[in-house]
This record gives C-alpha cells, structure tokens and sequence, in this order.
C-alpha cells in the first residue's frame, strides 16, 4: 500500500513509489490543461490558502491556477502585506491563517524548514512552494513529469546542472528527486557556487569544473538562475559567469543529440542561457510551465481533497469539467 | 551573606575525590559553618546533621566557567535567582556569568549589582566576567581595574570575539598587568557571516548556511600568537574545532598559560545531529563527527582543561521560531555532569578523577585559584552519583527556559547535593540517602 502524503515538505524523504503514484496522477491533469473549459468541481467547497512569505510570482499564480481550475477557493498572503512585517511571528500568522479553517496551506518562505516548523505546529496539510535553499518540490516534480514524457523514462539518464548550486532548491529537490531513479548528475559552476559536500546529497553525483566536460553525455540540462539578488555573496562578474558557464548553441552540440534544456525561470537570457537555445526545439521551458499546472493540481487533488481516497483512473479527468 | 552559620554537617562514608590532594578514598568530610574542619575515615561528631553519602562521590564544590544568567536586562528568560537554582541542581557552587546583559556589564556598578542579586538569591557563588571593551563593542577599553575591583574574576566580550587584533593585544597586556584571564569566544566574522550551523554535508542538505571551522581557528590562531607576544593568560571559551584544539596544544608546549573548555553538547552531539529544531542551534554551532572526537581526545589527554556548560537561556516564543531566526543557545546546567558523565566516563573514555578535575581544578587554574577539599578550606562540595538512572525534564528545571536538545534524554548519574559555604543549596530527594 502506498504511503498517503500528509504534507509535501520536500523530495528527499519521498519513496520512489510515492513520486511514481503524484507523477501517475498528474497524467489526466495534463491532458484537461488542453480542456477548453478548465474547471472542475473536485474541490468545491474547499479552501487552499496561498501563504507567500517571500515573494513569488510564478509559482504563486500556478497554485492559484491549480487550485482555482479544481473548484477551490483561495485565501493570499503576501510576503509585502503581511504581519510579519509588523513583527507578528511565523507562528502567530500561520496560526490566524489556520483559524480561518482552510484545508490545506501552500507555503513558500525564506526559511529552510519553514513549512517543516508549520507542518509539525498546525493539524493542516502543508504543501512546500519552496523553502529558503533547501527544497522545492513541485519544481522537481514537474521537472520529472517533462522529463518522463520526452525521454519515455528517468532511469539512465545522465542529468547536469549549471549554475549556482549551493543556493539552488530547485537543484537540492531535483537531485533527491532524480537519485531515487538512478539518474547520474553533474554538477557545473563557479567553484564558490557548487561546494564538494553537494556530492554527498545523494547517490551518483559528481562535480567538474569546466562546462565542456559536463555537458559530454548529458540528457538533460537544467539552468539555474543566476540568482541577482545574492549580491550579498562576493559578486562574480556577469562576464565571468558567461564567458565559462553560458549555455550557448555551441555548447549544447556537445550533449547528447536532443538532449533536453530545462530553466526553473525566471530566465536571464543572455546571463546563464543563449536565445537561441532558450527558444530552441531542445528547450522545454514553457512545457515545465503547463506541466507545473498539472502536478500542482494532482497534489491538491491528494491532499487538499482528503475525501478522494481513489486516484483518478489514468487518462481521464477525475470529473466531468463544468 | 549567611553571617553566623556553626552548624556541623558529616558527610559519611563517601568517596572523597579530590585532585589537588590526589585524594581518592572512603571518608568522612566534617564541615563546621562555612569551613571545612575533618576529612578522613570513620569520623563522628555527636551533634552533627549527618548525610550518608554511602555509593557516592564527595567531590571539591563544581565551578562553570561560562554561562548566561540574563540579568540585568533579559529577565524574561533568566534571573540571577533562577540561574542559580538551576546551576544548584546541577551540582554547580559557583559559576561565571558573561558580561552580555543589558547593559553590559562593562562596569564596577553593573558587577557590583550581579554579585549583590546572587549572595541575596543566595543559592550558588556567582563570579562575574567583565567585559573587554565598552559596551563589548570593540572599541575602547572598559572599566577592567574597576571591574576586578567590584570583583570580576576575567574578561571576554563573550557572544563575539574581542573585535581587533589590535584591540585584543591592548586587553591581553592590560590584563596581564591585572593578573586576569582574557576569556575569547573565538570567532572569524567575515567567515561566520550570517551562518547558523556548522559548514559541511549536513549545512549542504538542510540549505541552512554553514559556518566553516575555520571561523573558530583562525581566531583562536591569532588570540594565540597574540598571547605569544604579551604572554598574557588566554583561555578559549566553549571551543568545537580540532584546529583550535591544536592551537592551544601547541601553546601548552611552549609552556604559554593558554587554556580552553569544552561544553557537554559539543562532546555529545554533533552536525549529522541538526535538524530544523532551534535547540540545534548554538553558537559555536555543533561541529563536525571528527571534531567532537577530537575533542573527546583533548579532554582525556589533558589538552582541554574545563568542562563549561555555555548555559544560554532564550525564553520560549524566541526559539519557537524559523531556524535561522532563532537566537544562538541552549541551557546547560543540569544535564553537564550526566552528559559528561555518560558520554566520557561510562564509555571509559576518562577516570573519574580526571572528570572531577575538569569540574573542579582545572576550572580553577584558569581563575588562577585553588579548589580542594582539605581542612579549612571553604565547605563548597558537590556530592553525585555515578549511578542513579534517571529522565531530565526540562519543565522541571527552575530555570525559565526550556531550550535544550536534551529534553526526555535517560541519564545515568547525577548530582545528589550542593554544599555552598556549608549550606546544602540542593538535595535530589530522587536518591535515598540516611
């Protein structure tokens, strides 16, 4: 039997099992993102609360979607309205959210652990949207989801990532996440940026220094974001970090042929990722946004909808659009 | 103060462990007041309390060389008096408080007000350490000569290290000439920058930023060099890195008066040990597996020369918070001597005697004064039990915060009463003696 999720605090503690059954789930939910009426009345009557405590845009507005396109309601905070600026802690907010009985809280916050700190205070279902540099799951999940599809399975695949490692949680969830299905992955950026201990995160997973080296064989290559707002760390010259680490045309011949480009966004284009292969036909950057849709909406269906025990049978939508 | 206190208390048959005698027999102790009067076998005096101490350990009166007892300033998570109740229970007689209160105990007035709150709390000695420079802020010297005067027994600008090299060659040579320890609590602040927990593979996975080892060491190396030149009295406070350890080590070859302690958790836990839970989080953070070993190995070699708890009380609502946000500490009294107990002496990584000594002498010397159980020294005894099995509660401390990873933990030994100037300041009713 498999386990049922209480919360989705993160990717490392899944079992291979339980991301196979959210990935199984979203199939259907992918096929209604092409309905041309996108709503269902699966969640009717419930309420999903959207607790940004660090800003988003993206993410927030594909939880809105998916929650919206399942009949739910959905409650916003925002990190620029909320009480914590007026010094009210996390507690005391997540506690006055709860109070207004929704049922479930989908939770980014600048905090590693933030949404583990609320899941073990509060009796309501959290779902991370990211945690400070530690995980986001719904990323790594929709991240797999694109990958299955194109590539037909994750098993074998060789995995790079470029960039900034150390305070990616894309990248620590996508290591978890892909480990678990003997994906090999390589890590390539500014030394300063992917530290030796990243190697310890999970199984198969090496460092090279230059990008030459890490693309040769690569199945899929996932971007980061050079994260601009880091300015706190010593700043490498964007130069630098185009001149070494850019995924150019030129590079990405060095993959394997159609080998996958993936981007987290927002994208930089011209920073960490050329035009050309941002827009090319290797690049499968707005799929993971449609993708993201359909995961998204397959979590709230589990966990939000605590009544439907049943996973929807695959390739049907769970009920009859509205 | 207690003015008149003539009572005769015999403690019967116990195993008196003294290390300044090298004393470790079966004997009586007869305190008279203050003072104690007989020590040796099969003493009696008619009129006397007696307490059996049959199965226990009579040992010099435990000194904490670091700890926070919050006031002035921060009541709402420690007071003299209830830092000191809790210090009691765990079999401290006295215990140096840091001078990071608010205000700053930076001056004679502030350590006047410290030790005139603990004689009327009147549980254990309270020892202030003054701090280094003004408002601990690195800048001008603070009133140290004032300071020792009111009764300071070192200085430190404890929570961060004594900002300069500069500043601490100043402090070490005014300090010399004071004849007062210059405690550091050793810490590189570009390096440290903003982390909260050991750097290393567990950091990497929980996205909580590191703090390299090499914060502690680079500090300590230069407090060392430093120490080298002014051939002032350095010692390292709380320190968790095998670089540090080598450091001091290498001091001691030269012959430099150059000490350090080591708290219980550092020796108990480690980095792998952290998780989202605010009680993981101290400062210096938990280091690594092959630290906390090498320090195991410091203190059995006799590198390290004190056991000190860093006892940091934060009350509830400011732990209960995201990890990164919550304030550096735990508290320490009451689990030291069963943490040291179970993780040194029961693994037999030490011989009792020298787990007295880290609690008693060594601590002393860095003070630069004696700790002996002899007649006429003054009746400060820790009695504990190597045995007596027990579960630490933290709701149970007198202390007014709970912040301990320690929580629920099973402990072997324990201490069983505090002698403070011939008062029994705790008795652990748990353990039945006569």
């Amino acid at each position: 039997m498999l386990q049922r999720l209480e919360h989705l605090l993160g990717i490392e503690d899944l079992t291979r099992e339980q991301i196979s059954f959210i990935l199984d789930q979203a199939k259907p939910f992918q096929e209604f993102q092409r309905h041309p009426l996108k709503k269902l009345a699966t969640l009717r009557g419930k309420t999903v609360a959207l607790a940004f405590f660090e800003n988003s845009t993206r993410t927030r507005i594909s939880f809105a979607t998916a929650a919206a396109r399942l009949g739910a309601d959905t409650m916003n905070l925002q990190a620029e309205s909320s009480s914590l600026k007026k010094g009210e802690s996390l507690l005391d907010t997540v506690r006055t959210l709860e109070a207004m009985r929704p049922d479930g809280i989908v939770m980014r916050h600048s905090s590693s652990g933030a949404p583990e700190f609320v899941a073990k205070r509060l009796g309501v279902p959290i779902v991370n949207a990211g945690d400070g540099t530690h995980e986001h799951p719904t990323q790594a999940l929709l991240d797999a989801l694109t990958i299955r599809d194109r590539k037909g399975q994750l098993e074998g695949l060789n995995l790079t990532i470029l960039g900034d490692v150390l305070h990616s949680r894309v990248a620590r969830s996508n290591i978890h996440l892909l480990s678990k299905f003997g994906v090999r992955t390589t890590l390539c950026g500014p030394a300063m940026w992917v530290p030796r201990e990243l190697e310890t995160l999970a199984p198969n997973v090496r460092r090279v220094t230059r990008i030459e080296e890490a693309l040769d064989g690569a199945d899929v290559i996932t971007a980061l974001r050079v994260q601009t707002e880091r300015l706190h760390e010593p700043a490498l010259a964007a130069e630098e970090y185009i001149l070494r680490y850019q995924l150019t045309p030129q590079r990405l011949q060095l993959a394997r042929p159609g080998a996958l480009v993936l981007h987290p966004g927002p994208m930089i284009r011209g920073l960490e990722i050329d035009d050309a292969v941002a827009d090319g036909p290797q690049s499968c950057v707005l799929e993971q946004v449609t993708n993201g849709l359909a995961i998204r909406m397959a979590l709230l269906y589990h966990l939000v909808g605590g009544a439907a025990v049943e996973p929807p049978p695959p390739g049907k939508v769970p009920d009859k659009a509205q | 103060m207690p003015t008149t206190n003539d009572r005769l208390l015999l403690l019967k048959n116990g195993r008196v462990l003294d290390p300044a005698s090298k004393t470790d027999a079966r004997h009586d102790v007869l305190v008279h007041g203050a003072r104690v009067v007989r020590v040796g076998p099969d003493l009696t005096s008619g009129d006397a309390e007696v307490f059996d101490a049959t199965g226990l350990i009579v040992a010099p009166g435990f000194i904490d060389l670091h700890c926070h007892l919050r006031e002035p300033g921060q009541e709402m998570s420690e007071t003299i008096e209830t830092g000191t109740r809790s210090a009691a229970r765990g079999g401290f007689t006295a215990v140096c408080c840091m001078p990071n209160t608010q205000p700053v105990n930076d001056n004679a007035s502030v350590t006047r007000s410290i030790i005139e709150r603990a004689a009327a709390a009147g549980t254990v000695q309270v020892w202030p350490i003054g701090a280094a420079s003004v408002g601990s802020e690195g800048e001008a010297l603070a009133e140290i000569a004032a300071m020792k005067d009111a009764g300071i027994v070192g200085v430190s600008d404890d929570g961060k290290p004594v900002a300069t090299a500069r500043l601490m060659r100043q402090v070490m040579d005014y300090c010399n000439s004071l004849d007062l320890p210059v405690i550091d609590h050793c810490e590189d602040p570009s390096l440290f920058a903003g982390g909260v927990m050991r750097e290393g593979p567990r950091s990497i996975r929980l996205g909580l930023k590191g703090i390299p080892a090499e914060s502690e060491s680079i500090c300590a190396g230069r407090d060392v060099e430093l120490a080298l030149l002014t051939r002032a009295r350095l010692h390292i406070a709380h320190m968790s890195t095998t670089a540090a350890l080598e450091y001091v080590r290498h001091a001691k070859k030269l012959g430099m008066r150059v000490s350090c302690e080591v708290t219980p958790h550092h020796f108990t836990l480690s980095d792998e040990d952290v998780r989202y839970d605010t009680n993981y989080k101290m400062n210096p953070p938990l280091a690594s597996r092959a630290d906390r070993a090498a320090l195991i190995d410091g203190i059995a070699d006799g590198s390290v020369d004190a056991i000190a708890t860093d006892h940091a009380p934060h009350h509830p609502a400011s732990k209960d918070v995201e990890f990164d946000r919550a304030p550096f500490g735990i508290i320490g009294f009451e689990t030291a001597l069963a943490l040291t107990l179970g993780e040194l002496f029961h693994t037999g990584k030490i011989s009792l005697p020298r787990m007295v000594e880290l609690f008693t002498t060594g601590p002393a010397r860095v003070l630069g004064i004696e700790r002996k159980i002899a007649v006429g020294s003054p009746a400060d005894l820790t009695i504990f039990s190597t045995e007596h099995a027990w579960t630490y509660h933290a709701s149970e401390s007198p202390s007014k915060s709970r912040n301990t990873p320690f929580d629920g933990r099973t402990f072997r030994g324990a201490p069983v009463a505090t002698i403070v100037g011939g008062q029994m300041v705790y008795r652990c009713e748990r353990v039945a003696t006569a």
